[in-house]
């Protein structure tokens, strides 16, 4: 094993340049070049939608929120906090788990998808709970609760602020050893691996606290959101559907990387990877099943059944049978039949479910009386689009350059391991 | 140091106070602090709505003190009336009309404005403290702190925060219940400017003193209940009238508990959490790795 590191590690000149200032300069240059065909579909349609986006938000910041967006004294809150922030975030809920899996519970089998989801949930946290700036009124003053100008730690805000910016950290720490590979910098990822496990403890505490936390919000908001969302157990439930949330992304995610990326990614590991979702899909389901009982718990101590013959009963029932029971019934059908193509069905339906349970929480059950209900604007929807596409382009930025969906050359995974991990090491060490 | 047994009983009997005060804590809290923890008292506002005529000078009043916008139509219009109106940023407090069942030639006239509750959902709500609960009673603003999330709005059980949607370089705009004024004792334009004494200004315990006077001496004349007195643990802002006020439009769900104690819960554990999930992966994550030198399954 230390032979391999020797090798691995040789005293040879750096084949990036990037050990000096200006060598790092220069490859940083190179590397911010596209790569691959540039007018392709995809890359008209999101630029379009970017560009307008970025038009849009000039607009935003010139004449102020009232410009493009529906936010009005009653709904204070829009898309831009229901959907970018409060689901995005949800949705990243997967790099924590993944990371619980394979670096504390040492399930080596997740190890070839690990580094996708932090980079995706990095991503995330940069870009959708980023898009928060965008509606705040006054987003320079984002660093007063940071800097210390007033703690307002009677705030669940305060938390979930902190919580954003130290799990963000967290994040870059984990995804950290990628970019010295990239860079090639040896010994400085050597000391980045190190970090990891502790950044690992650390982010999993974070989201924990700060998946609640964004429920914990809406706490505030009692005599706003309609019974049968409100609930003292909404921190509980956060964070419990975001375990399944960040799962069921995960499996969309990795298939449409698995497909996008498809040379980049070695064989073998295209063979376990039909195990790979199998295996999340079982996670997800898990998580489910315990988020239906709570809220079958929750419905049950409420005493709401008179409210269930309402509209917003009926809306409720889509959510819980549609979003919940659909997805149970889906991923058990798919696991017992070892159905990988009905994983990825009932994983797209389970994030449909997550996305209409943070929307009804956060905007369609808040202030289900009132007379002038909040709808989006085009330009809020355009303006959420836009970030979406910006992520994906970092996202496939990094993709195309680090060592992301397949393990760098010169930097062959060599920790000790189980006899019986070595078939599901081979990938990593094949690609050297 | 010799402990005698008064002396111990002396300090087991402070320490058990100490303690006993400390749970009863939440219980001192659900009944509505009438004090700042200083010890100074709560100012407050006692509207009486029987004595309102509608002559809308505590909304000119409040107009001129601020240096808010005139509007378009003049504060001796009866027009405004026609339907219900909010608070707007350009307007801290409003009057609305309602018919009168027990006179129909005398409508009831009831303002509107941030009540200035004694343990503020926006203060709570805000991560930079730019809304702030001030000894005097007032819910000040910190403009210069304020970042624009509007969670102060979200929270506010009243609605009473609003916000400039249309500014490049927006604020949030309420009522502060001219706390420059109320500071030095003097009492809020509003008050000043009320020909009738509807609006009546003083310390919150001697107006709820005032108002059950009322209500005993006058049980005809008003509604036994005064808004204000429990809702949301307590607010500055005192109502009086003569019919049930669920009639006149004041939210009836809000609940008496200070709005605070709503997140208390979830961030008491948020130390807990801290201090036991990370023991916890660590732990496990010791377990998980260290098998293969306690089983000898390892290549080592």
């Amino acid at each position: 094993m230390e032979k391999n590191n020797a090798v691995a590690f040789p005293h040879a000149k750096s084949p990036t340049g990037a050990d000096t200032v200006k060598g790092f300069i220069r490859f940083l240059l190179g590397e911010l070049k596209p790569k691959g065909k540039i007018l392709t579909p995809f890359n008209v349609i999101s630029g379009w939608i970017i560009l307008g986006g970025l038009i849009l938000i000039v607009i935003r910041f010139a004449y102020g929120l009232g410009s493009i967006t529906n936010l009005s004294q009653e709904y204070p809150w829009g898309i831009w906090i229901g959907f970018d922030v409060v689901t995005g975030v949800a949705f990243a809920g997967g790099a924590y788990t993944l990371c619980f899996v394979v670096h504390i519970l040492n399930f080596k089998k997740y190890e070839p998808i690990l580094r996708a989801t932090v980079l995706n949930g990095f991503l995330a946290y940069c870009f959708y709970a980023g898009a928060l700036l965008l509606d705040l009124g006054r987003p320079w003053n984002v660093i007063n609760p940071i800097i210390g100008n007033a703690f307002g730690y009677s705030s669940v805000l305060f938390l979930v602020a902190w919580h954003f910016l130290l799990y963000t950290i967290c994040q870059f720490v984990e995804i950290f050893p990628a970019v010295t590979e990239w860079l090639y910098w040896p010994k400085i990822r050597k000391y980045a691996k190190l970090c990891t496990t502790g950044a690992v403890i650390f982010g999993i505490t974070l989201s924990t606290l700060h998946q609640s936390g964004l429920g914990a919000l809406f706490m505030m908001a009692s005599n706003k959101i309609h019974p049968l969302w409100y609930s003292g157990n909404i921190p509980i439930l956060f964070f419990v559907s975001s375990v399944f949330a960040g799962l069921s992304m995960v499996i969309a995610e990795s298939s449409l990387s698995h497909r996008i990326f498809r040379d980049q990614i070695d064989p073998r590991h295209h063979a376990s990877f039909d195990d790979i979702l199998l295996g999340m899909a079982k996670g997800a389901l898990g998580a489910l099943f315990a988020y239906f009982f709570l809220k079958v718990i929750d419905f049950v101590h409420g005493s709401h059944w008179a409210l269930i013959d309402t509209p917003m009963g009926y809306w409720y029932l889509v959510e819980i049978v549609g979003g919940i029971v659909l997805p149970i019934i889906l991923f058990t059908i798919a696991i017992l039949k070892n159905n990988v193509r009905l994983v990825q069905i009932s994983a797209f339906i389970t994030a449909l479910g997550v996305i209409l349970n943070r929307l009804n929480v956060s905007v369609i059950a808040f202030k289900w009386y009132s007379a002038n209900r909040y709808y989006p604007s085009w330009a809020e929807v355009w303006v959420t689009a836009a970030v979406i596409c910006m992520e994906i382009w970092a996202f496939r930025w990094i993709v195309s350059r680090m060592p992301i969906m397949n393990a760098h050359p010169a930097f062959p995974e060599v920790e000790k391991t189980h006899p019986k991990e070595t078939e599901v090491l081979q990938w990593k060490v094949s690609a050297s | 140091m010799t402990i005698s047994r008064r002396n111990f009983l002396k300090v087991a009997g402070a320490a058990g106070g100490a303690l006993l005060a400390g749970g009863r804590k939440p219980a001192q809290a659900a009944t509505a602090p009438e004090a700042d923890p200083k010890g100074m008292e709560f100012y407050g506002m006692l509207i009486d709505t029987t004595k309102c005529i509608g002559c809308r000078s505590c909304e000119e009043a409040c107009n001129e003190k601020n240096g808010l916008p005139r509007p378009e139509v003049s504060f001796s219009s009866e027009s405004v009336f026609e339907k219900k109106r909010d608070t707007t940023p350009e307007a801290f407090t409003v009057l609305n009309k309602y018919p009168n069942p027990k006179d129909p030639d005398k409508p009831i006239f009831v303002r509107k404005q941030c009540m200035h509750c004694n343990q503020p959902a926006c203060a709570t709500a805000c991560l930079v403290k730019a809304l702030e609960k001030t000894p005097e009673g007032p819910v000040k603003y910190n403009k210069d702190r304020c970042m624009g999330c509007r969670y102060c709005m979200v929270s506010c059980p009243f609605d009473a925060p609003k916000y400039e949607y249309n500014s490049a370089l927006p604020y949030l705009k309420k009522c502060v219940f001219c706390f420059d004024r109320v500071k030095n004792g003097e009492q809020p334009a509003c008050v000043d400017a009320c020909p009738e004494g509807a609006s009546f200004f003083g310390k919150r315990r001697e107006l709820i003193e005032i108002a059950r006077q009322r209500i005993y001496q006058n049980p005809d004349k008003y509604h036994p209940y005064i808004y204000g007195e429990h809702e949301a643990g307590g607010t500055s802002m005192l109502f009086l009238s003569s019919v049930p006020v669920e009639k006149l439009d004041f939210r009836m769900n809000v609940g008496s508990t200070p709005y605070p104690e709503k997140t208390t819960g979830f961030l008491y554990a948020v130390p807990h959490i801290f201090i036991l999930w990370p023991t916890l992966l660590y732990g496990l994550n010791y377990l998980t790795h260290n098998n293969d030198k306690e089983t000898g399954h390892g290549e080592k």
